[in-house]
C-alpha cells in the first residue's frame, strides 16, 4: 500500500515535469500564437451576448491567410504594472495597449518597435484629431510612428441629481468639487496625477508644468478641498456613486455610463475650465516575435465590426470615424441614455489637454507633494519611536526571560 | 460573563464571515449591482460557465495548487525526516532557522528574487524566456516547503524512537520500518501540511504576479487585472463557489479526522 502510494507520487512528479515540457513545445507547432496584453475588461469578449473579437480574428485570419492563429489574451490593471512586466524581460508580448504618457516613456526608452503602416490600411478611418499631420491629441507620439489609437476618454464630473439641484451655479465647473454645500459627499482621485490634475485645471494651470510653484499652488488647492472630501478612492467610486453614498466625483467618461445603468439619478459634465483627455493606443513592443501578425491584428481591431463591438462593450469613446458615424452604434448609445452619444462626442466647447510624461524631477516633486497632502499631520517620527519601543521591549523581555531561565537552571 | 463571551464570539464570527456572506448574497443578485437587490437569479453563475477565460484561469489555479502542494509535501516530509535524524545539533538548528526564512520573508521579496533568478537563468542559458507553468510550479513549490516542514517536524519530534528500533530489531529494513511504523504516525502532520500548501498556492497573488506568463494565468491574477474597470459579477459567483468548495473540503477533513480518532480510542479500550 505504502509502496503504491510512493509510486503514485513519483508518477505525479514525472507527469508534472512532462507537462511543463509539453507546454514549452506547444509554441513551436504550426499554430502561431499572438500575445495580446490589454487593460482588464477592455475588449468585447463575447460575454452577455456581445461579439467575441479575438475569436473572430482567429477565424478571419485563417480564412484570409490559411494559418491558424491563437490569440493569447491577458490583462493588466495599470500602466505601471504593464511597464514593470515588460521591462523585467520575463515575458514578451506582441500587442500592448498603454495610455499616452506611458507610450511616450516607452518610446523614450526604446521599448517600442516602429509600425509598418502598410499592414494597417484601416488607419485611414481614425479621425484627424488623433492621427495624421493635423492631430492635436497625439503628443505622446507626434510623428505617428509607434502607435494606433484604440479608445479614448475624458475626465468628467459625475453628480447625483437627487443631491445636487440642476440649477446649482457650480455645475459646469470644477468648483462643484470644492463647494462646502456638499461637504462629505465629494470623492477625489486616489492617484497623484489625476488628483493634482483636477486642481490644476480648476486653477487654469498647465498640467505638465515645469514650474514648481504651480504644483505648490495645486497642492494648496487640494489641501483646501480636504475637509469637504469624503475620501480618496479609485474603483470604490462605482459602488459609492451607484448606491448614493457619495454625490460628486470626477472620473473617466466611459465609466459614467456603466454607473448610470445602475443609478439613473446620475448626470455628468465636462468642466468648462478644461479637462484631461487620455488615449489608449495599440503598440508593438521591441520584443515581439510576430510583428507582421501583430500589425494585422491591429488592423483587424480597426475594422468597422471589431471597433464598434469594442466601443459598445466598453462605453469608451472611439477615435474611429466609421464607429462615430454608425447608425446602430448611435442608437445603442442613446438607448442607454438619450443624450449619451451627443454628450460624449460633442466636445467642441471643452478644451482638453493630455498628460505628458513628467521629467524625473517633477515626478519626484509630485510624489512628495502627494505624500504631504495625504499625511497632513506629521506622525512620521512618532510611529518610528513607538515601533522601536515595542521592538525593544520584546527583545529585552526575551533576553530577560532566557537569562533568568539559564540562571535558574544553574541551581 | 457567559453572555459577554457569547457576545464576543458572535462579534468575531460576524467580522470573519460578513464579507463572505455579502459576496455570496450578491452573487445571486439579478441586477448585477451592490446598490440594490432586485431579485434572486442564477444569471451570474450561467455567465461564469460561459466565461472561457475565467474557467481556464480556474483550471490553471487548481492544477498548479494540486501539483505544487503534492511536490512540496513530498520534499518537505523527507526534509523533515532528514532534519529529525540529524545528529549534529550545531548544524540542525541553523538549518531549521534557515528554512523558516522564506516563510517570514515578505512575498514581494520572494517574488522579485524568483523573477530575477529566472530571467538570469534564461540569459545564462541563452534561451528565450521560459516563464509559464514551469516557473510557477517551481516558485509555488518553494514557498510551500517551509509550511510543510513546519507542520511535519513536530510530529517527528513526538515519535518514540524506540518504536522504529523495535521494528528493526524484529527484522524490518530501515526503509520498511519508516513506511510501516513512522509514516502512519506522522500522516496527520503531512495532511495538514498538504492542505495548508494547497490553499496557500491557490490564493497566492504576489509571487505569481512576478513569475507568471500570458500562457499561464491563475485566478487571482485574472481577478486582480479586472479591477482597472469594474469587477465582473460572475467573479462574485466564482468566489462563492470557491468558498463552498473549501467548506466541503474542510468538513470532509474534519469528519475523516474525528472518525479515525474515535476508532483508535475504541481499540485502546
Amino acid at each position: 500500500m505504502k509502496k503504491a502510494l510512493s509510486f503514485l507520487l513519483l508518477a505525479l512528479l514525472l507527469s508534472a515535469s512532462l507537462f511543463s515540457f509539453v507546454s514549452c513545445s506547444d509554441s513551436e507547432s504550426s499554430t502561431k500564437t499572438l500575445y495580446v496584453y490589454n487593460w482588464g475588461e477592455y475588449i468585447s469578449d463575447g460575454s452577455e451576448g456581445t461579439l467575441d473579437v479575438n475569436a473572430l480574428f482567429e477565424e478571419w485570419y485563417y480564412k484570409e491567410y490559411g494559418v491558424r492563429v491563437e490569440v493569447n489574451y491577458s490583462t493588466f490593471s495599470s500602466n505601471e504594472s504593464l511597464y514593470a512586466k515588460l521591462s523585467s524581460g520575463s515575458v514578451s508580448y506582441d500587442v500592448i495597449v498603454p495610455s499616452d504618457y506611458m507610450i511616450e516613456r516607452m518610446i523614450d526608452e526604446d521599448m517600442l518597435s516602429p509600425l509598418n503602416y502598410k499592414n494597417i490600411p484601416n488607419i485611414e478611418h481614425i479621425v484627424p484629431e488623433f492621427y495624421g499631420p493635423d492631430a492635436i491629441y497625439d503628443t505622446y507620439d507626434p510623428d505617428n510612428l509607434y502607435s494606433v489609437p484604440y479608445l479614448y476618454g475624458m475626465i468628467d464630473i459625475i453628480y447625483n441629481t437627487s443631491v445636487v439641484p440642476e440649477d446649482d451655479p457650480a455645475i459646469g465647473s470644477w468648483e462643484l468639487m470644492w463647494s462646502d454645500r456638499y461637504k462629505g459627499n465629494i470623492l477625489q482621485f486616489n492617484n497623484p496625477r489625476d488628483a493634482f490634475g483636477t486642481a490644476q485645471y480648476y486653477l487654469g494651470l498647465d498640467v505638465n508644468s515645469k514650474n514648481h510653484d504651480d504644483w505648490r499652488l495645486a497642492l494648496d488647492k487640494l489641501k483646501a478641498q480636504k475637509n469637504v472630501v469624503q475620501g480618496y478612492v479609485m474603483d470604490e467610486i462605482y459602488n459609492k456613486m451607484e448606491n448614493g453614498s457619495a454625490a460628486i466625483a470626477a472620473y473617466y467618461a466611459g465609466d459614467y455610463l456603466a454607473m448610470y445603468e445602475e443609478n439613473e439619478d446620475l448626470e455628468f459634465f465636462y468642466p468648462s475650465e478644461g479637462t484631461n483627455l487620455y488615449v489608449d493606443a495599440m503598440c508593438i513592443p521591441k520584443s515581439s516575435e510576430n510583428k507582421e501578425l501583430a500589425e494585422r491584428y491591429i488592423n483587424f481591431m480597426l475594422s468597422e465590426e471589431a471597433a464598434i463591438a469594442n466601443a459598445e462593450y466598453t462605453y469608451y469613446a472611439s477615435p474611429h470615424r466609421l464607429v462615430r458615424e454608425n447608425e446602430d452604434y448611435i442608437a445603442y448609445m442613446n438607448e442607454i441614455k438619450e443624450d449619451a452619444y451627443q454628450k460624449m462626442y460633442d466636445t467642441s466647447s471643452v478644451t482638453a489637454t493630455s498628460y505628458e510624461k513628467l521629467d524625473d524631477e517633477e515626478q519626484i516633486l509630485l510624489n512628495n507633494l502627494w505624500e504631504e497632502l495625504k499625511s497632513d499631520i506629521d506622525i512620521g517620527i512618532v510611529i518610528y519611536v513607538i515601533c522601536f519601543a515595542i521592538l525593544g521591549v520584546l527583545i529585552g523581555g526575551g533576553i530577560f526571560l532566557s537569562v533568568r531561565k539559564k540562571i535558574r537552571n544553574r541551581y | 460573563m457567559k453572555i459577554l463571551s457569547k457576545f464576543y464570539i458572535g462579534i468575531i464570527f460576524l467580522l470573519l464571515y460578513l464579507p463572505i456572506l455579502v459576496l455570496i448574497v450578491f452573487s445571486f443578485n439579478e441586477a448585477g449591482s451592490l446598490a440594490h437587490f432586485s431579485g434572486f437569479s442564477l444569471t451570474w453563475y450561467k455567465e461564469l460557465f460561459h466565461d472561457e477565460e475565467a474557467l481556464s484561469a480556474l483550471r490553471n489555479s487548481l492544477f498548479l495548487a494540486v501539483f505544487s502542494s503534492l511536490i512540496a509535501t513530498v520534499i518537505g516530509t523527507f526534509g523533515a525526516l532528514g532534519l529529525h535524524r540529524m545528529k549534529n545539533r550545531y548544524l540542525k538548528q541553523p538549518i531549521l532557522t534557515a528554512t523558516n526564512i522564506p516563510m517570514m520573508n515578505p512575498d514581494i521579496v520572494t517574488g522579485v528574487s524568483m523573477m530575477l533568478l529566472f530571467v538570469a537563468l534564461a540569459s545564462l542559458l541563452g534561451s528565450k524566456s521560459f516563464f509559464g507553468f514551469g516557473t510557477m510550479l517551481v516558485a509555488h513549490t518553494t514557498f510551500n516547503i517551509p509550511y510543510v516542514l513546519l507542520s511535519v517536524m513536530p510530529r517527528f519530534k513526538q515519535l518514540d524512537p524506540s518504536l522504529s528500533e523495535a521494528a528493526q530489531d524484529l527484522g524490518c529494513t530501515p526503509a520498511r520500518a519508516f513506511f510501516k511504523v513512522e509514516l502512519p504516525q506522522i500522516v496527520p502532520g503531512i495532511i495538514s501540511g498538504l492542505m495548508m500548501s494547497f490553499t496557500l498556492s491557490l490564493d497566492d497573488f504576489v509571487i505569481s504576479h512576478f513569475v507568471s506568463s500570458p500562457n499561464f494565468q491563475t485566478l487571482p491574477l485574472y481577478i486582480y487585472n479586472q479591477t482597472a474597470h469594474n469587477v465582473k459579477f460572475s467573479m462574485y459567483a466564482l468566489s462563492a463557489l470557491i468558498v463552498a468548495l473549501i467548506l466541503v473540503i474542510l468538513l470532509i477533513v474534519n469528519f475523516a479526522g474525528s472518525f479515525g480518532q474515535r476508532k483508535k480510542g475504541e481499540v485502546k479500550k
